[in-house]
């Protein structure tokens, strides 16, 4: 890094410098694994861009300080927050902005202790744990609960904040949460909101959105839907997103979790007859309009868990 | 001590050559990292080669992929104990190992007093000898 600063009136080439650095091959990566996302796709971009463009900078000898990074993801559940956190972790290692690029996830548990005197340690090495790497906190509103005043929650608010200043070229935060929840904390925590410097909202998924994303889903894991079947399927996405706890992303993955069990169970029970690997493969329509949304109306009689991000 | 005029104490690796700068401690760490050692910062005021066990400052880091966090915990020590000896030793728990693989002085106090050469008559007129470090001359929590 430290090499000769080129003169005044050199030239240098952001293009190449952009090739070599192989953000295009992760953002690539990014447009082609998310669906959707605009916003968050544009964040992302302009800070590999801030990233590139620094780096040249600093080849002349132009100094400025090293941009602070943390981030706030804020949207709904299944909306992608932890994935993009993840690739995150990558895109800032590649740009050389982290050194190591590995993703410490944690959430309340981790950080805040069972009595006086245990929150800072086990803060402390969480922090140490990420160095080099992105901290992602899930769930971040948890750490602050203002019902109850001897919370040791603070405290590891506190360290973190302060370790979010003192070391900010080791390490990168990122907090995640429901909008109105890490608004909430927010207001209690002007001083976390104003050392993030970035906000980035996920917004929910479109039907066809929803759509290609289940596709991507199958396709990882080797299924296929049969062309009726994806008729069926476009129905009903727009009939479980009007039901309730709907979470994006994920409430498909749950949805087509199920229609495998029924497709296995289909097969099982034409077990006389010989199957074919595309049999193995496919999920027909029957197999998803088996859910209890066409059939009652209503969700399938899972517990009314609380969703995770 | 004619051999060391500064009385510094070599122990570990690195001991005869100047103090490392933050920089090179971090190179160090870090290939003790790659290697999957446990690193940890102990320190001490009593620098008697025999003295194996110093006191640890925290616990051992386990799991670490970047040397500023064990840098981060090397300078609160100094800052805590600017007068003691602080050492980075990194644990190998590999079975066959189980051991200290490096050891290495971070910190000295600024001054060494050296050793005192204490000889003892025994049976026959033959001598015994050994060291005491002038540093642990006053007792333990007066020193420094």
């Amino acid at each position: 890094m430290d090499a000769e600063l080129l003169p005044d009136d050199a030239v240098v080439d952001l293009q190449a410098e952009f090739e070599a650095s192989h953000v295009d091959e992760v953002m690539a990566k990014l447009d082609h694994e998310l669906v959707g996302l605009k916003p968050v796709k544009t964040r992302i971009r302009e800070i590999a861009a801030l990233l590139l463009v620094d780096r040249l900078r600093r080849k002349f000898g132009i100094s400025s300080d090293t941009p602070t990074l943390h981030m706030n993801f804020t949207g709904n559940p299944g909306t992608g927050k932890t994935t993009v956190a993840l690739r995150m972790a990558e895109i800032l290692h590649r740009l050389g902005y982290v050194r190591e690029g590995h993703l410490v996830a944690v959430t309340r548990d981790d950080l805040v202790g069972q009595y006086v005197g245990h929150t800072a340690p086990k803060t402390r090495e969480v922090i140490r744990r990420a160095m080099g790497g992105v901290l992602f906190i899930d769930e971040a509103y948890y750490l602050y609960k203002p019902e109850n005043e001897r919370d040791y929650g603070q405290e590891s608010i506190e360290i973190l904040l302060q370790c979010m200043e003192t070391n900010r070229d080791d390490l990168v935060v990122i907090l995640a949460g429901y909008k109105d929840k890490m608004d909430r904390f927010f207001l209690s925590n002007p001083g976390m909101r104003s050392r993030i410097a970035h906000h980035i909202d996920f917004p929910d998924y479109r039907p066809d959105e929803l759509e290609s994303i289940a596709e991507l889903m199958l396709a990882e894991q080797n299924y296929r839907l049969s062309p009726s079947a994806t008729r069926a399927l476009s129905e009903y996405i727009p009939l479980r997103m009007s039901l309730p706890h709907f979470s994006n992303a994920r409430s498909i993955r749950n949805a087509l979790d199920r229609a495998r069990l029924r497709q296995a169970n289909r097969l099982f029970s034409q077990r006389s007859r010989n199957l074919t690997r595309l049999d193995l493969i496919t999920i027909e329509e029957t197999d998803i309009r088996g859910s209890r949304i066409f059939l009652e109306g209503k969700l399938e009689g899972e517990p009314q868990e609380i969703e995770r991000v | 001590m004619m051999t060391n005029p500064g009385n510094r104490v070599t122990q570990g690796q690195f001991s005869f050559l100047p103090d490392l700068t933050d920089t090179q401690i971090s190179a160090q760490i870090k290939y003790a990292l790659k290697n999957h050692w446990a690193v940890s910062v102990e320190y001490t005021d009593d620098p008697h080669p025999r003295n194996t066990y110093w006191e640890m400052y925290g616990n051992p880091m386990f799991d670490l992929k970047d040397p500023a966090g064990i840098l981060m915990e090397v300078n609160n020590c100094r800052k805590a104990m600017p007068n003691m000896y602080i050492r980075v030793t990194a644990f190998d728990s590999t079975k066959g190992w189980e051991a200290p693989r490096m050891s290495f002085i971070v910190n000295r106090p600024p001054n060494e007093p050296g050793f005192r050469l204490v000889r003892q008559e025994r049976d026959g007129r033959s001598q015994g000898y050994s060291i005491i470090p002038y540093a642990t001359d006053r007792p333990e929590g007066e020193r420094s």
